[in-house]
């Protein structure tokens, strides 16, 4: 009994604490609020917000609610994030590869892009990009087509827009084909266990891939056309494209610097997993008669993932929260709708710090939850 | 009878004494802003991150501009020192936390009264040093030379956090036009961008607008668009709740205005205290107990006007003179064709 009480009392005395030490913070800004004549209620979200937002995945206007600006600034920072993360994982598991080839040019070069970019500040690298590119690409009417179709301009990158009939049937047969894919991967691996025969699977699903969709345009109906932009003067200097769809230079300007940026931590990653597996394990796997294509795939690969993934998990995160410096240069992420406009607009620092807080901490938590469970599957499994 | 007469009077005097006494510590009291300034030594100002004419520091960190001087007028009747002021540089977004968590004491930084404002957020704003409205800049190659002229799909750059987000909108909505709106958080960032040629056109307080060309690559090739599409009344705010705190600043910012009214100038200030015009014997301290309702002594205009100037004298020597806005339109004297109208200081 009294053993047992030892151990509870220092746990009793933590909670105590933080309970203690939170209530105090709460009550301490209630007193202060009310002296100050400052109401405390979440009522305001369903306010009409009455301010535009350049750059939005869903319809939004100012007729909208303060709710609806969140949810825009919400879906603008995921939006960076996801493409972030994709962009950063492919840079940075190339330069990662690269920094151990044993070509000089190649490894020297992979070693000064990662010292490079990761040792400046990320808001200077963002400034760097988004001012470089202000000054450096051409005014609407001075930009050339690239392919005939794309302009990239001042104001944004234009590209047309693709105009779908019977667009369900199409995308039914990409699900078609995805499954399919699974299914022959499934039988192919059955098979190679029983017979030891190895089908190109990998052909294949290139093959289905393409064949599907193609095969709902021949006889499925599905058409596509493409709406170009189009020049269209405003003033006597002033040009725009109207049609298609067009990129705002913030958004290019902040994927572009937390790639890079993002990227030189994911590559030190790969590299330390990689030389993290022992060197007999490549021995070994080349003596059996693997290519090394093999080896890289089936023997390192795999053991070199359960190092990178948790730091590379870090990374993502990092990179998450870092798209909050979006504000700097006017991309219309959580941060400046939500946590900038809004809160301006409507003096409600305390409820929209605290929504923006939590948004950031779920969507963080979102992300190390998935790479855990990922981690999981790819770790030694004891049977 | 006689005697009593004596001690009658002395009672008098001695509750006189004891009612004066206390009247003075009561503002004093009353007032917590005013105590814990005089304690500190310094006035708690925010201002702006960089607006020439309004508030902008240089390189040597001296504060300059008509915002600014609102603090320095308040540091010179409370503490009789204009210079004992520390200046705490706000971006639109962080200037009322500032001022409702307890950071500043007063925010001078060119900020639009609007009854929201006034009413929701636990603030009030104690009157206008400068008359403004939010206008368009655009390019003089453009050839646009009214608001008229704008058509769909034009790209407006201007920073958040402002009353400009909400013209702007309005103003587009209703001559039924599409907009790109490019908010920025800072306003360096929206003049580099503008200048870059990312909008057509950019818009805020036409003050600013005629501030920030001046930073500009090339001033010359940039013209402010004749419409005013709003009215911003700017002003300095105080916290809710402190009214005597409220008086002195609403005070010191109508002393200056009213000791432009009366030719009452930094220069001239002392000899004005022989003045014929009770008024202005009044606002030099010469006659009438003016301070003791705030709990200051009665030389506190006086040294406002010492040590700051008069409204003319600042408005001069911070955005005429420095070629921002040499014409003060609205912002000249009732007397003399503008709306600048104080109450009477008596």
């Amino acid at each position: 009994m009294n053993f047992k009480l030892k151990d509870i009392i220092p746990q009793l005395i933590t909670v105590i604490a933080v309970v203690l030490v939170f209530g105090f913070f709460t009550y301490n800004a209630q007193i202060n609020m009310e002296n100050r004549g400052i109401d405390f209620g979440y009522g305001f979200l369903s306010q009409e917000s009455s301010f535009d937002v350049q750059f939005s995945l869903i319809e939004y206007d100012g007729s909208h609610s303060y709710f609806r600006a969140y949810l825009v600034g919400l879906l603008n920072t995921i939006l960076v994030s996801v493409i972030g993360i994709v962009i950063a994982t492919i840079l940075g598991v190339i330069v990662g590869i690269a920094r151990l080839s044993p070509n000089y040019l190649i490894n020297k070069f992979a070693a000064f892009y990662v010292e490079f970019f990761r040792n400046i500040p990320l808001l200077l690298q963002i400034f760097f990009w988004y001012f470089a590119a202000l000054r450096a690409l051409p005014l609407p009417q001075d930009a050339e087509a690239i392919f005939g179709v794309f302009f990239l301009t001042i104001k944004g990158l234009y590209v047309p827009a693709f105009l779908w009939q019977n667009f369900n049937i199409f995308f039914y047969s990409i699900i078609a084909a995805i499954i399919a894919i699974i299914l022959i991967k499934t039988h192919a691996k059955k098979i190679q266990e029983k017979q030891g025969k190895q089908i190109p699977v990998f052909l294949i699903s290139i093959g289905l891939i393409f064949i599907l969709p193609i095969l709902s345009f021949l006889i499925g109906g599905v058409r596509l056309s493409f709406e170009v932009p189009v020049l269209k003067q405003l003033a006597t200097t002033s040009f725009i494209y109207e049609g298609g769809v067009s990129l705002p230079p913030e958004l290019i300007a902040l994927t572009l610097s937390l790639s890079l940026y993002t990227a030189t931590f994911i590559a030190e990653c790969v590299r330390a997993g990689i030389q993290g597996v022992g060197k007999g394990q490549k021995e070994a796997a080349a003596s059996i008669g693997l290519t090394p294509n093999q080896v890289l795939k089936l023997v390192i690969m795999p053991q070199a993932l359960r190092i990178i993934i948790p730091p590379t998990t870090n990374q993502y995160l990092n990179l998450t929260k870092n798209s909050s410096l979006a504000a700097a240069i006017a991309y219309p992420d959580l941060v400046l709708v939500f946590a900038g406009t809004a809160l301006m607009q409507t003096g409600k620092a305390i409820e929209i710090v605290s929504i923006t807080m939590f948004t950031y901490l779920t969507l963080s938590i979102s992300i190390s939850i998935l790479m855990n469970w990922y981690n999981k599957k790819i770790a030694i499994q004891e049977k | 009878m006689f005697k009593y007469l004596k001690q009658l009077t002395s009672l008098v005097a001695m509750v006189a004494v004891l009612f004066t006494f206390t009247t003075e510590s009561m503002a004093a009291k009353k007032s917590k802003t005013l105590k814990n300034t005089q304690k500190k030594g310094f006035v708690r100002c925010g201002v702006s991150q960089g607006l020439p004419g309004f508030s902008n520091a240089d390189a040597a960190g001296n504060w300059t501009g008509v915002d600014v001087d609102v603090c320095r007028a308040v540091a010179a009747a409370v503490l009789g020192d204009a210079n004992k002021v520390k200046f705490t540089p706000l971006s639109a977004k962080e200037r009322f936390t500032a001022l409702t968590s307890g950071e500043i004491d007063i925010l001078s930084r060119n900020t639009t009264w609007t009854l929201s404002r006034d009413a929701d957020i636990g603030l009030t704003f104690v009157g206008v040093n400068f008359y403004d409205g939010q206008g368009f800049m655009v390019r003089k190659s453009s050839g646009i030379t009214s608001t008229s002229q704008f058509k769909n799909g034009i790209s407006a750059c201007t920073n958040i956090g402002t009353t400009t987000e909400l013209n702007m909108r309005d103003f587009f909505n209703s001559k039924g036009i599409s907009y790109e709106p490019v908010a920025f958080e800072k306003a360096d960032e929206v003049v580099a961008a503008y200048d870059a040629g990312r909008c057509d056109t950019y818009t805020t307080d036409k003050s600013g607008l005629a501030a920030q060309r001046t930073k500009m690559k090339n001033p010359d090739e940039h013209i402010v668009l004749p419409e005013t599409i709003s009215k911003e009344p700017l002003g300095p705010v105080v916290r809710q709740g402190d009214a005597v705190w409220e008086d002195i600043v609403r005070w010191s910012l109508n002393t200056m205005i009213e000791a432009e009214e009366y030719g009452i100038t930094s220069s001239n200030a002392d000899m004005m205290k022989t003045s014929d015009n009770p008024a202005i014997k009044r606002l030099v301290g010469a006659e009438g107990e003016l301070g003791a309702a705030f709990g200051l002594d009665n030389d506190w205009s006086l040294r406002i006007i010492k040590q700051v100037g008069n409204y003319g004298e600042s408005y001069k020597r911070n955005i005429a003179d420095t070629g921002i806005l040499p014409d003060r339109g609205p912002n000249q004297l009732w007397t003399k064709g503008g709306i600048l109208y104080v109450p009477p200081a008596r």
